[in-house]
């Protein structure tokens, strides 16, 4: 009895639960859809480009809803797959074109609009199931209990019974119970396989999934690779010239020890020779720590690091910081010879005169733009060197992008995921 | 002359100690970390700090950020920070209050014992000591900006030596002119900068201040 009493209070919750969301899946998602695709049509107008941004945070928000709900009725977890979506990109214009295309690139926004096609058709028919299961019976009793008399010169259909009679009425009845009985013990499911429904077309796919490991996979060994030839270079480095230098003091001051008394003069001379040998394996030394760990980076972090870095080049610039706090110690690392590559191959290709550089963090993304005012043109991938930033940044899951037509200006922007201590 | 020092590598610190004992400097105190640097520098009023930018306890620019903050609270403070690297960056921080008496040079500087005590003299008199690292940065940077670019050579040259922090004398020896022919050159180079001419002594400073505040 208790058992009974429980199943139906379950069944009835499911029922208005599926009651309400019927609503939200038919007038919010097709409302929705038409909306998204006037916008991207709009687009070419540029118009779209206004009201696309709105338009998918607003899709964004209801299947986020849609997820929340199915956590939360029927313990279904539906991974939100978006990329960050930057809220601060820029004003103005270039701002709007830039959060359009990245809108446009990110597969979530294409599987997003399959789901809301999708949920306004047959995840709204498995709603109206699992509620009209528990409503429609009602309807058969009501017809038994005598509204059947209405109906008596014209057959009224109760489902494929054709009611007249109170004999035909009492099996309306006897069908709304078998359909009550199925309606309870259904409605939980079908709510379910509702969310399973939607699940199916949110969720990031297989296949994305699997590409993302090949892609963590390449960048791994490009890591393992990097590190290895980079500690080679140092070892080299080392090698070759401060520990060279410092073999050559040593002699220098065993001949001296020898000369001291004999030939003072001679003794001055090297001695002179053995401190200008200690000055260049200084030198050497300081050049190669700026290689592997730049001493501002250390000391200050990259913010400073950058301006020191901007400082040093033969191009007026300007550079805008705005970080809260240090990234871990590789990120800044990646990311300072990120802008350090950027900067040097500006200076040699671009013939700009003023350089712009920003760095900033918001929403778990540190955002690195470098802007000059040269000739354009930058390509990733034709021997630039930009090839090599955009792998050193893919180890840290990061993004590069260039905008730079003929002409100029030049745009390149780099994402790194992180967060800031 | 009290000396106030702070350097973490204790070969380098008692190496600094004797160097400037036997200049007849005294040693106020020779300090190892960024909390009693600050401590010695509140109390003891040295005449001049030599400092090494890298300090414990966080082993980042604790050296310098003390240094700053001292001289904020006793300005003018005479301060000689040395380092394993310059950063203009730092050169910049250093002497944007222009209140002179700034000295910031590369730790190698010491190998050149008298080299070295004239940077702490200079530095203790008021004078800057920029190392010529930072100088050279700053006018390959500004070799291609105007009004760099209507300097001669002969007076990059002085305006190098200028900058360093170095007296007419001693510039006037080191070119092998006489001392009027550098003077001549530093009302040229003075003139060509929109710098005032005056009898001011941070006359010196404010043409590596315009430097770097052109930057």
């Amino acid at each position: 009895m208790r058992s009974a009493k429980s199943r139906a209070r379950t069944a009835l919750r499911s029922g208005g639960r599926a009651f309400v969301l019927s609503f939200e899946a038919l007038a919010g998602s097709a409302v929705l859809f038409v909306l998204s695709l006037l916008s991207f049509t709009l687009i070419m107008l540029g118009l779209g480009l206004v009201t696309t941004p709105k338009l998918t945070e607003a899709v964004r928000k209801h299947a986020d809803r849609r997820r929340l709900l199915a956590a939360k009725w029927s313990d279904i977890r539906i991974p939100t797959p978006y990329r960050p979506f930057p809220k601060d990109v820029r004003d103005g214009f270039t701002g709007q074109v830039e959060r359009t295309t990245l809108i446009l690139k990110d597969p979530a926004t294409w599987r997003d609009l399959r789901w809301l096609l999708l949920d306004m058709t047959a995840g709204f028919v498995l709603l109206v199931f699992c509620w009209a299961l528990l409503v429609y019976p009602v309807e058969g009793l009501v017809l038994a209990a005598g509204l059947w008399r209405v109906f008596e010169d014209d057959a009224y259909w109760y489902a494929f019974v054709p009611v007249d009679s109170q004999a035909t009425g009492l099996a309306a009845a006897a069908l709304g119970v078998v359909l009550l009985l199925g309606g309870v013990w259904a409605s939980k499911p079908l709510l379910r396989l509702h969310f399973v429904l939607a699940r199916s077309v949110l969720a990031p796919t297989q296949e994305e999934l699997a590409q993302r490991i090949d892609r963590l996979t390449e960048t791994r060994h490009e890591a393992v690779d990097t590190a290895a030839s980079e500690l080679r270079r140092i070892e080299r480095d080392l090698h070759d010239g401060a520990q060279a230098r410092l073999v050559a003091m040593g002699m220098n001051l065993g001949t001296i020890e020898a000369l001291v008394e004999k030939d003072p003069a001679q003794a001055k001379r090297m001695l002179a020779m053995a401190r200008a040998s200690s000055a260049e394996a200084l030198t050497e030394l300081r050049d190669l720590v700026r290689g592997i760990h730049p001493p501002v980076l250390a000391e200050r972090g990259l913010g400073d690091a950058v301006k020191a870095l901007a400082l040093r080049l033969p191009v007026a610039s300007e550079v805008t910081v705005e970080l809260s706090g240090r990234a871990e110690a590789p990120v800044e690392s990646a990311a300072y010879f990120a802008v350090s590559e950027v900067l040097t191959n500006t200076v040699k290709h671009a013939g700009a005169d003023r350089l712009w550089v920003d760095v900033h963090h918001s929403e778990g993304m540190l955002r690195i733009s470098v802007t000059d005012n040269g000739r354009g043109g930058a390509a990733i991938g034709t021997g630039s060197g930009l090839g090599g930033i955009e792998r050193r940044l893919g180890t840290f899951d990061g993004v590069l992008a260039v905008s730079s037509p003929a002409g100029g200006p030049t745009m390149v922007t780099m994402e790194i995921p992180c967060a800031l201590s | 002359m009290r000396v106030v020092l702070a350097e973490d590598l204790f070969l380098l610190r008692d190496g600094l100690v004797r160097m400037l004992e036997a200049y007849d400097f005294e040693i106020a105190a020779a300090v190892e970390s960024g909390p009693e640097l600050a401590k010695a520098l509140a109390e003891l009023r040295p005449d001049v700090a030599v400092v090494d930018v890298r300090l414990p306890p966080s082993h980042t620019d604790e050296g310098l950020q003390c240094a700053l903050t001292a001289r904020r609270d006793r300005p003018g403070l005479p301060v000689l920070v040395l380092s394993q690297h310059v950063e203009q960056l730092y050169a910049r921080e250093l002497l944007a209050d222009g209140n002179g008496g700034i000295g910031y040079l590369l730790k190698d500087r010491v190998f050149d014992a008298d080299q070295f005590i004239d940077a702490v003299r200079r530095v203790a008199a008021g004078g800057t000591a920029m190392d010529p690292q930072v100088i050279s940065q700053l006018l390959s940077r500004r070799s291609v900006d105007e009004p760099m670019g209507a300097l001669t050579p002969r007076e990059r040259e002085v305006m190098e030596l200028m900058a360093q922090g170095r007296s007419n004398v001693a510039i006037a020896a080191q070119m092998v002119v006489t001392e009027r022919a550098v003077a001549k050159h530093t009302s040229n180079i003075f003139g060509k900068l929109g710098l005032p001419v005056s009898d001011d002594d941070n006359r010196r400073v404010l043409a590596v201040l315009a430097y770097l505040d052109r930057g």
